[in-house]
């Protein structure tokens, strides 16, 4: 009998862990062999821990599970009071594009057969096989833009490396994520680590980069020690190395952790960091792309822009371009969090609206109240009101509208959530992050957290104050930490301005 | 009982020049090797204890200056070591969202003591996102990950780090 019982860190903070001890003194009590494997996450978080066991007709699910609920599982399945049916046909899963995270849930990550098995390496063959500049070609083909949040198109930082001359060229994988509400990086590294990592090798084939590092937060200890393993793995059989899959083409992989440091996750910052130094911004340019890390030509990208590369490449640019809408194309790894009745990470064609991801596919919010605001795209990221529900995702639709998709994570909030509390949040979370570099970030934000509390003591002149400093913060700052604090600032500002009333006004 | 953590630095460790060098050793030769050095020194020492900069230092061909500006640069480096049950609450807007403000002072009374303190044998630190986002609140006791924060697992927590 074979029972899977995910090893995700979000499964194990629901109690995965226990519940997979259960599974083992269950069956041994019972007397029943079982084949126990340990994969990552499904991304159906509110199931977690969700055990799975197989079937002649295929996966079945059940969730979410306590360790009271396992010796059930061996009498009459069927009938559980948490069963599920199969897991391939449960709504949620059903509905999504599948490519980047295909893998994740179904296998153990650490197991490179059924890496292989299940479709793996095909991206990686293809590139050995293939001339540099036709690998970027291919990239550039297929419309991937930057997941990190800036979007800027793969293909054409590829290039630039490519034609960058130095002894030395570098792909550093960006693994800080630091946005609330974003999980799809960690949930990658934990439930398919050589996905990314046969990403990375065909991005240093394509640009002659033969050394990797992934720089991961150091709040992602599980992350850290999977990638760690399957760098181990990936070297030991091959896949990378000084010999990529037996071809000219060498590449070695380094995995790197941060210290706590949200303003890391900006690439100039991160580049620092892993130079051993303060992690404060650099002013581009030079691009990284041409003088990155230790000054030498490097691509900076995305976890989840790194981890649709095996798949473009597998199955051709075009297969990748023609999902999608405008200048978006591809899928996008939603990660619907915070006050919603189906949190967890959906993996979907871009053009999905706001309001199908909110109500259709996260079941509206936790609590039950009504939906007040979604911040889309993290801490530095626009709260949207519900009547933005109509927008289509992707980058520009999102711009135009004064937000962005950044990482594409939103987090739900009932209407029990107070926008001037939200917004001295962003002002004080830069102020506690700002690297100290340039002036309207570092002193802007304090000063933002202190004009707040004047408009919360009914001070009514404070609000332009704010608006001004939002706009010098806007288009003073060196990096996206104080330029886009004013996003979730003004957006709560402008979408709900009754928060930001004096109280006894608002008393009236 | 104080805010900040501890005024006065702690006695040096035991074995730290050998450790240290043992350290540095291990990380000869690497590109950018500064991080992953101090974060050894922590996992040896529960804090990178200030006597090791000049070592550092020398090693790496920085002044003292540079290695304690790194030092202080980045929240998990610890002047001084924090106390045996470290509770990192999540702050971030998504836990937030699920009444992360409710949460803090429930265990803040469980505990007796705020967020930023240090007491007897607990820290109890701010964190900002664990990934844990769809199951809001999380916390991370230890090396252990909490989600979907309630009364009971509050409860358990306290009575964990009381035992």
């Amino acid at each position: 009998m074979k029972i899977y019982v995910p090893i995700d860190a979000a499964a194990r903070a629901c109690g995965a862990d226990m519940v997979a001890a259960a599974v083992v003194s269950a069956a041994a009590l019972k007397g029943i062999e079982v084949e126990l494997i340990r994969t990552g996450s499904r991304g159906m978080v509110w199931l977690e821990p969700l055990v799975e066991i197989e079937t002649p007709a295929g996966r079945t699910a059940f969730g979410p599970m306590t360790p009271a609920d396992v010796p059930a599982l061996f009498d009459a399945p069927e009938s559980h009071p948490k069963a599920l049916g199969l897991t391939e046909e449960i709504p949620f899963l059903k509905r999504q594009t599948r490519l980047t995270f295909a893998r994740c849930g179904v296998i153990d990550p650490l197991d490179l057969a059924a890496y292989e098995a299940t479709g793996g390496m095909a991206g990686l063959r293809r590139a050995v096989a293939t001339k540099p500049e036709e690998v970027v070609d291919e990239i550039a083909a297929s419309g991937l833009r930057g997941r990190g949040g800036a979007g800027f198109p793969t293909g054409i930082k590829w290039r630039t490396v490519l034609h960058a001359k130095a002894p030395q060229k570098y792909i550093v994988c960006n693994a800080d994520e630091g946005d609330s509400g974003s999980f799809a990086d960690r949930m990658l590294m934990e439930g398919d680590p050589f996905t990314l990592i046969e990403g990375m090798a065909i991005a240093g084939i394509a640009t002659g980069a033969t050394k990797g590092f992934v720089y991961i937060r150091s709040e992602y200890p599980d992350a850290i020690r999977v990638m760690r393993e399957a760098t181990r793995i990936a070297t030991r059989e091959g896949m990378i190395g000084a010999s990529v899959l037996g071809s000219a083409h060498g590449f070695d992989l380094e995995i790197r952790v941060g210290a706590g440091a949200y303003v890391c996750g900006e690439e100039t910052s991160l580049l620092n960091s892993l130079e051993g130094k303060r992690g404060v911004v650099r002013a581009k340019p030079p691009l990284p792309a041409l003088q990155g890390f230790m000054g030498r030509p490097t691509v900076v990208n995305n976890v989840l822009s790194l981890a649709a590369v095996p798949w473009i490449m597998a199955n051709g640019a075009q297969a990748y371009h023609d999902i999608g809408v405008g200048r978006s194309r591809g899928t996008i790894p939603l990660q619907i969090a915070g006050n919603v009745k189906f949190g967890g990470l959906f993996e979907t064609g871009f053009g999905i609206t706001l309001g199908e991801i909110v109500n259709d596919i996260g079941g509206g919010t936790a609590s039950g109240r009504p939906v007040k605001a979604v911040q889309v795209g993290g801490p530095l990221g626009a709260y949207h009101p519900v009547s933005d529900f109509n927008l289509a995702f992707c980058y520009e639709e999102f711009a135009g509208q004064g937000g962005l998709i950044g990482h594409a994570g939103l987090v739900v909030h009932d209407e029990a959530a107070d926008m001037l509390s939200l917004a001295r949040f962003a002002m004080e979370f830069c102020a506690v992050e700002s690297c100290g570099k340039c002036t309207p970030c570092r002193i802007g934000a304090v000063r933002g957290v202190e004009t707040l509390d004047r408009v919360r003591a009914g001070d009514a002149a404070a609000l332009p104050l704010i608006e001004d400093l939002c706009e010098t913060m806007k288009l003073g700052s060196l990096c996206a930490l104080g330029g886009f604090t004013p996003y979730p600032v003004l957006s709560a500002l402008r979408n709900f301005p009754e928060d930001f009333m004096p109280q006894q006004e608002a008393a009236e | 009982m104080s805010v900040a953590a501890v005024t006065a630095p702690p006695a040096p460790p035991a074995h730290l020049a050998e450790t240290v060098a043992a350290v540095l050793a291990a990380h000869a030769g690497r590109e950018g090797a500064l991080l992953p050095i101090l974060h050894d020194l922590q996992a040896e020492f529960g804090y990178v204890p200030g006597e090791s900069y000049d070592a550092i230092a020398a090693a790496l061909r920085l002044s003292r200056a540079e290695v304690a500006g790194v030092v202080g640069f980045y929240h998990d480096f610890r002047a001084a070591p924090a106390a045996r049950h470290v509770i990192k609450l999540c702050r971030a807007e998504a836990c937030q969202a699920m009444g992360g403000a409710a949460t803090q002072a429930r265990l803040e009374r469980a505990l007796g003591m705020k967020l930023g303190e240090t007491q007897g044998n607990v820290t109890l630190e701010a964190v900002y996102c664990l990934g844990l986002c769809a199951c809001a609140p999380a916390a991370m006791v230890g090396d252990r990950l909490v989600g979907r924060l309630d009364d009971s697992a509050i409860e358990a927590i306290a009575e964990e780090v009381r035992a």
